[in-house]
């Protein structure tokens, strides 16, 4: 099974190697060809293959804007889809360079698994979905319900808080896959299914009847989605890091995939900086002075990717909210590209 | 005077060269020492290398991590467990989930096994070709296939619980399990069960001592009453004095879901069903090989003493063919024990899915969980083995073989 291969994997790789650190990991992902970047099994918006194979999302998007930025050709990229309980392995062995799948950054995950997180994709909180004939207005009517839920994620704990906080009774069934807890739940085996909000549009999308569910408003945790990176590697971290952030600064500056060319012969010093026509920032993080528009060019700025993928230019349909720009009213916040 | 033969030298030095180094003597003893010794410098090597990348990577390892707080509830525990445990508390229901499919599956799956092997044997036409049909199906599809059929197909037949389908309005048959009135023991219960316990030893000592005196002397005995009276009569006396020894908590229905009561959830029947039918399958061709593989002499011998058909099976038959059943079987039962790790596709909570799933995520201590959860499995596996070759043992004995 592939956990347990992962496993082995990653003991053999630790078992073996005689340096398992070297922190080559741009040099590597040059020589290669390729960025090996690990995603979910199929999550609408975040990450999910089309009927042709090509994987499109958010979580998609910052993989491709790293291999824009590395290869100036974002389909140079060797997607990898993992269940939430292989995905830690999967870094951990390298088998795969970048982490893009969904994943809430907290401390234990962030210094216990020999990773690190980059920042923050999309600000997401855990919510309940229920059918609509149950009559449940709010998350405090559940009590003995019971609840599926995909088993290895920051899920199965905030679920249990929440419960034992508002001394309700319920019932857990942890599925391997997402798939399977919400077939499950389509089934009736639950009243509930949960995990982030986000998440809960996208799968809502594929039950039969999407209208006969709702999100109930309750929204009981704090989940910022982001990649992760292993640790050991500055370099690396650096660059997945700013890749997003170009993004970020990108749809503040008003760069835009149709007016990159344009905005790139600017003359406005922060675009020049950007673009790279004035200093060399691109090539301080190794790669190329013109990373910002290779990036812009291949996946838009951060404003346009969330729109394409989970925002009013998707089926999903979710408002910005917190991933507002600071200047907006929300907290996706970048720091300055000089 | 008598002649003694003269007892021959002892040779302890050449024996244990023999022992240890085989044909090859000393030098191949040493050949072996060499060997081992070069075998456990891998292993420490890869132990201590692994140990020193994972530092280098900053990433946690040893088991400092069990006595750590889960955070995480579990649908079916047979022992009390709370979110607020440990997760060497995890460890232990999860296991415990596992054991319980597991035993109770080998139960099932031999028995089923050997009513299709019977009927597969019998000269009823129609009998024969449905046990054939029946082994041809379950064992040519893949059995995670067959648990995810059992369990989408159990769900979507049965109500959800406001609907649910109810006997005698105590127990409840719903998606969500069934539920049946719980027993809670009241003061009467210990001298029920120590009345219970001594029927039980009374009628056992009653059918040894039959059972000697028809192989000891020819007589019959007819014991059935004192058995009946020991098992049944007593505990009821018992009863009347004392009081109902159980009192029962019937489950109603509030909220979403029954309160009160005991139940099975449908995960677990699902998984017992799928596992126990899928391994009746490969254990019915067992026993009718063992069946077949005893001489038909010996069954014409049983037809020409009287015997009927199942007293010839049951008394000379199948005593032979055990010494064949009984290694396959084995297999056969490890295999089940193996396979119940399906249960994650399901949601059942077995070890794998709580402890090298929800826990490793969680701890993200790869290394360690599926070494433990390997430990483990090999445990119950060389368990399971051991008791296997008893019985065998016993087997062997008793034929004198």
């Amino acid at each position: 099974m592939k956990r347990v291969s992962l496993a082995f994997t990653l003991a053999l790789a630790a078992g073996l190697s005689t340096q398992a650190a070297t922190a080559q990991t741009l040099k590597t992902v040059k020589d290669r060809g390729t960025l090996s970047c690990g995603v979910s099994q199929g999550l609408p918006g975040f990450s999910s293959p089309d009927d042709k194979g090509n994987w499109t999302g958010l979580d998609v998007d910052i993989c491709r804007a790293v291999a824009a930025a590395i290869f100036n050709d974002p389909t140079k990229i060797k997607f990898v889809p993992l269940s939430a309980k292989d995905r830690f392995t999967a870094l951990q062995s390298g088998e795969i360079d970048v982490l893009s799948r969904n994943t809430t950054w907290t401390l234990s995950r962030d210094t216990s698994l020999g990773a690190n997180f980059t920042g923050v994709t999309y600000y997401d909180g855990q919510g309940f979905l229920v059918k609509k004939s149950l009559k449940v207005n709010s998350a405090l009517e559940l009590n003995s319900a019971s609840v599926c839920v995909q088993t290895g994620t920051t899920t199965e704990q905030n679920l249990a808080d929440y419960f034992k906080g508002n001394n309700m009774k319920y019932e857990v069934i942890a599925f391997g896959a997402a798939d399977e807890a919400v077939k499950a739940y389509e089934s009736g085996r639950c009243d509930v299914f949960t995990t982030d909000v986000s998440g809960l549009y996208a799968e809502r999308l594929k039950l039969a009847n999407p209208a006969d569910h709702a999100v109930l408003p309750e929204v009981i945790s704090k989940e910022p989605l982001g990649p992760m990176v292993r640790h050991g590697d500055d370099q690396w971290f650096d660059i997945v890091k700013w890749v997003l952030f170009a993004m970020v600064d990108a749809e503040e500056l008003g760069v835009t995939q149709k007016n990159v060319d344009d905005m790139a012969k600017s003359d406005k010093p922060e675009l020049k900086r950007a673009f790279g026509t004035d200093g060399n920032l691109g090539e301080q993080l190794g790669l190329t002075k013109d990373w910002m528009s290779r990036i812009v060019k291949a996946v838009g700025n951060y404003g346009e990717s969330f729109d394409r993928n989970v925002g009013s230019g998707s089926k999903l349909g979710i408002a910005r909210g917190l991933n507002q720009l600071w200047t907006k009213g929300g907290i996706q916040y970048a720091p300055p590209i000089r | 005077m008598s002649i003694e033969p003269r007892a021959p030298p002892p040779q302890f030095a050449a024996t244990l060269r023999h022992a240890l180094g085989g044909r090859a003597g000393w030098r191949g003893f040493f050949v072996q020492i060499l060997f081992v010794a070069a075998l456990a410098w891998i292993g420490y090597e890869i132990a201590a290398n692994a140990r020193a990348n994972l530092e280098t990577q900053r990433i946690t390892s040893g088991f400092g991590f069990l006595a750590n707080t889960a955070g995480f509830d579990v649908s079916q525990n047979l022992i009390p467990y709370s979110g607020s445990d440990p997760y060497t508390r995890v460890l232990l229901v999860g296991l415990l989930n596992t054991l319980v499919v597991s035993i109770i599956g080998i139960f099932f799956a031999t028995v089923i096994g050997f009513l299709v092997a019977l009927g597969r044997l019998s000269p009823n036409w129609l009998l024969s070709r449905i046990s054939g049909g029946y082994v041809e199906l379950l064992r040519n599809l893949p059995v995670l296939f067959q648990i995810l059929f059992w369990y989408l197909a159990v769900l979507a037949a049965l109500p959800n619980p406001r609907q649910s389908i109810a006997l005698f309005g105590s127990f409840f048959l719903s998606n969500r399990g069934f539920v049946i009135p719980k027993p809670i023991g009241t003061a009467g219960f210990e001298p029920f069960a120590v009345a219970v316990l001594i029927g039980i030893v009374a009628s056992l000592l009653w059918w040894r001592y039959a059972r000697r005196q028809l192989f000891e002397s020819g007589r019959m005995i007819r014991i059935w009453p004192y058995v009946i009276g020991s098992l049944i009569g007593l505990p009821l006396v018992t009863a009347l004095v004392f009081g109902a020894p159980v009192r029962f908590e019937i489950p109603e229905l509030k909220g979403f879901n029954f309160s009160g009561g005991a139940r099975l959830i449908p995960e677990f029947v699902a998984l017992t069903l799928a596992l126990s039918t899928y391994t009746a399958a490969f254990i019915a061709e067992i026993v009718r090989a063992g069946i077949v593989s005893v001489h038909k002499g010996q069954m014409e011998a049983g037809a020409s003493l009287g015997l009927s058909r199942g007293s010839t099976l049951r008394l000379v038959v199948v005593p032979q063919a055990l010494r064949v059943i009984l290694p396959p079987l084995t297999n056969q039962y490890l295999n089940l024990t193996k396979n119940s790790s399906l249960a994650v596709a399901i949601g059942y909570p077995d070890l794998v899915s709580v402890f090298a799933g929800t826990t490793l995520s969680q701890t993200g201590q790869a290394i360690e969980i599926i070494g433990i959860t390997m430990g483990v499995y090999l445990l119950i596996s060389l368990v399971t083995s051991a008791i296997m070759s008893f019985y065998g043992w016993r087997i062997g004995r008793s034929m004198g073989a």
